[in-house]
């Protein structure tokens, strides 16, 4: 019997997760759009002012990825969850914080990633500056993986009950708040030309902080979820 | 004291030295909340710029005090949970949420109540009253967790991770919001110099914060108590205590 390494067991649980989700593309795309029509309802039901347009660009951005991301959230565990292999996760011999963790950035790479790629034409769309857009991508390569890692908590703890959207939000949102405030003033404070490198390092900070405590917690979280 | 606290974890034990505390603290909480309201409404002076508005702090600060103290206190029993896998902390997390959310509410309430007058305005988008406000949604999602998940074991072990990771947000959302904007009066009691409070409304507030701190502790076990009943309904304990 050849044992398999961590490292192998952890490539092989992302290469399957992007595997499956390009096998149902709908999926990854769905997400996607949902960020755009989201965002171009917001100049609909106010003035499409460009000064108006140009002072929410980052917090409409921000609030539409954050709810993008809890609806494409639920996807992380729910199908492994019903076809059983959510278990073998569980009971396999490595650790289950590095498995999840390996799960959460192949689902990072099908949901968040392509809403960094719209952010810039979304931008467009709400007469962004060029010069903010930097800074605009960079909060979201900050933020969104913070989302993932924060947000899988939530759903692990929520991945046996049938129904649980709506409910996930209200665990999980109130938590989003620090990366929403640290993001969107970032956005703003660039675009009225003041330094950045204080929100950024703090997001920064943030990032590592959920890298290290949500695995372990999310792998708790399921334990007891499946127990 | 490990094996004091052992037996405190034991059901039928706590629920005998609880319900032999339970007539005393409430009696020192009836005391200490009537001596507080004299000295809060009727001896101590008005504010001189705030005037008679000033006496609603009595309410309004002890309310916001206990918001957080009953988190940080259900965070440590969900540790203490999750840790030691005590059947108690899981009763003490589910019987303390309620009544931290209701003073998270009247925090809130008697905030904006005072805040009219004052700021001219219900509501502002001030630091604290937004944590005191993420507080309160921290409380409801722990509660619709909680009520969500059926099994009453999961939900608890469930319940106590979702604590334990909002207590690591707190302070972190606290500072992000303090930073994203302020208006309130900073911090006038726990100043490690001399308070900027005269004692005249110090005392009373002391003694606000006091009652209400033994009213918490009354309502929380009264609630553990009849949630312990409910758990513990097909153990030979409650049986002899009911028939």
């Amino acid at each position: 019997m050849n044992r398999i390494t961590v490292s192998e067991a952890c490539r092989a649980v992302i290469k399957r997760d992007l595997l499956l989700a390009f096998r149902h593309r709908s999926e990854i795309a769905n997400p996607m759009l949902f960020f755009i029509i989201v965002t171009s309802i917001f100049p609909l039901a106010m003035r499409p002012d460009p000064e108006l347009l140009r002072t929410i660009a980052p917090g409409v951005i921000w609030v539409a990825a954050l709810l993008a991301g809890i609806l494409s959230q639920e996807r992380l565990f729910r199908s492994d969850y019903e076809d059983g292999s959510l278990e073998q996760l569980v009971l396999s011999p490595h650790p289950l914080s590095l498995l999840v963790l390996s799960k959460i950035v192949a689902h990072w790479l099908v949901t968040g990633l392509p809403l960094i790629v719209l952010a810039p034409l979304i931008g467009i769309l709400f007469q962004l500056p060029a010069q903010d857009m930097p800074v605009l991508i960079i909060t979201l390569v900050l933020g969104t993986p913070l989302l993932s890692l924060v947000g899988a908590i939530g759903t692990a703890l929520i991945v046996g009950l049938s129904r649980g959207g709506v409910l996930l939000s209200l665990l999980v949102l109130p938590l989003y708040v620090p990366v929403l405030i640290f993001a969107t003033g970032a956005v703003a404070a660039a675009s009225v030309g003041l330094p950045v490198a204080g929100q950024l390092y703090i997001l920064g900070a943030l990032l590592v902080l959920s890298l290290t405590l949500a695995p372990l917690a999310t792998a708790a979280a399921l334990r007891i979820s499946l127990s | 004291m490990w094996v004091w606290f052992h037996k405190l974890g034991s059901p039928p034990y706590f629920y005998r030295l609880s319900g032999r505390l339970m007539p005393w603290l409430g009696w020192s909480c009836a005391l200490l909340l009537i001596a507080g309201l004299i000295g809060g409404l009727i001896l101590s002076p008005p504010d001189y710029q705030q005037g008679d508005s000033v006496r609603i702090i009595y309410i309004h600060v002890p309310s916001a005090w206990m918001s957080m103290f009953i988190y940080m206190v259900m965070a440590v029993a969900a540790a203490i949970g999750l840790i030691w896998r005590i059947k108690i902390s899981d009763v003490m997390i589910t019987a303390s949420a309620p009544i931290g959310a209701s003073f998270t509410f009247i925090a809130l309430v008697t905030g904006s109540l005072w805040g009219k007058p004052m700021w001219g305005t219900w509501w502002v988008w001030d630091a604290r009253l937004t944590s005191e406000l993420i507080l309160l949604f921290l409380y409801f999602g722990y509660m619709a967790l909680h009520t969500a998940i059926e099994d009453p074991r999961i939900a608890a072990k469930a319940g106590a991770i979702l604590v334990l990771v909002g207590a690591v947000n707190i302070p972190i959302i606290h500072y992000s919001v303090e930073w994203w904007s302020t208006l309130h009066q900073g911090a006038t009691v726990a100043k490690f110099d001399k308070p900027s409070i005269h004692l005249s409304m110090l005392i009373p507030l002391l003694l606000m914060a006091g009652a209400f701190k033994l009213f918490y502790v009354v309502n929380v076990l009264k609630r553990a108590r009849c949630e312990l009943l409910v758990r513990e309904r097909r153990s030979a304990w409650v049986r002899e205590l009911v028939s």
